[in-house]
């Protein structure tokens, strides 16, 4: 089925399957070029990338000090271990 | 010099390469392991907790890293894991077969629900649209409180897949549960999290303009 022209109601109800890229590529191809003529669901797929965006940036939170301590302790731990039992 | 202290000398050498490049690898990493492990747990001791044990395994596995181009997914991937154990471990009584909606309460509004249909307006407005001044205002302790208020199973999953890119398949894999439920707990998750955002917005007064009244130029 190639290049069928797809209505916003197709577009919007598998928005997330192509925002999380879970369709294939006609598929893809056929929500773009939906996407590229149709004002209304290009919005809602900025909003919805935009939105998805802010999720992502939840992550990016400073590691305590503290963490970075307990890591390398624990490493050390493992070497002092590795080099005991192999000496 | 005898050959066998000089192979030790080897050894311990490559040993020590191997720790400083893992160490610097792990350093790289470690602000994102932690933020991602506090939106898993959503608590810094916890997260603490299986930031460090995931950095452990790795570390006694490392071995088993093909790829070095590839420690990245590698590492988050024990990670994920790390947190899946621990949290089942913590879940529910022994009698529940699979951490099934049951865990959670059930009188969550999951009714569908889009918060750009809310913000949207139908024509345009010269000062920019609705939904463009939500984003704007939206604040990270806004949508952190929004996402950690969402139960485990519905969090966990947009977590995978928005914020570390999993497939539908490879959460399944990972949480051992067919892709229709990952489709409707993502599905859910989704909307209980624009649902939230909009209360949220709604109670620190942000109005949808309307009809060109609010607004407008003096
Ligand atoms: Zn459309």
């Amino acid at each position: 089925m190639t290049g069928r022209e797809l209505t916003c109601e197709e577009v919007i109800e598998q928005l997330f399957d192509y925002l999380d890229r879970e369709v294939d590529s006609q598929r893809r191809a056929d929500i773009e070029r939906h996407l590229a003529r149709c004002r209304d669901c290009f919005s809602r797929a900025e909003f919805e990338r935009r939105l998805r965006a802010k999720v992502e940036e939840s992550v990016s939170v400073r590691a305590p000090q503290r963490l970075h301590r307990r890591v390398k302790d624990l490493l050390d731990r493992f070497d002092a271990d590795e080099t005991n039992s192999t000496s | 010099m005898s050959a066998s202290s000089s192979s030790g000398d080897d050894r311990a050498r490559h040993r020590q390469r191997r720790r400083q490049w893992f160490e610097r690898e792990v350093e790289r990493l470690m602000d994102r392991l932690y933020g991602t492990a506090l939106r898993l747990t959503r608590h810094p001791d916890d997260a603490e907790d299986i930031v460090a044990d995931a950095i452990g395994k790795a570390w006694t596995k490392l071995d088993e890293l093909r790829d070095p181009d590839r420690f990245e997914g590698w590492l988050f991937h024990i990670l994920n894991n790390t947190f899946v154990s621990e949290w089942r471990r913590r879940q529910c009584r022994p009698k529940m077969a699979d951490d099934s909606e049951t865990c959670e309460p059930d009188n969550l509004d999951a009714t569908s629900f889009s918060l750009f249909q809310q913000l949207h307006q139908p024509f345009l407005l010269w000062w920019g649209s609705t939904e463009d001044r939500f984003l704007n205002e939206l604040l990270q302790d806004d949508l952190q409180r929004a996402l950690d208020a969402l139960p485990d199973p519905y969090r966990m999953i947009v977590v995978f897949v928005e914020v570390q890119g999993y497939t539908y398949g490879e959460v399944s894999e990972l949480l051992g549960i067919p892709l229709g439920t990952v489709r409707s707990r993502l599905n859910r998750g989704r909307t209980l999290l624009q649902k939230a955002l909009w209360k949220q917005a709604r109670e620190a007064g942000f109005t949808v303009a309307f009809r060109g009244t609010e607004g407008e130029p003096p």
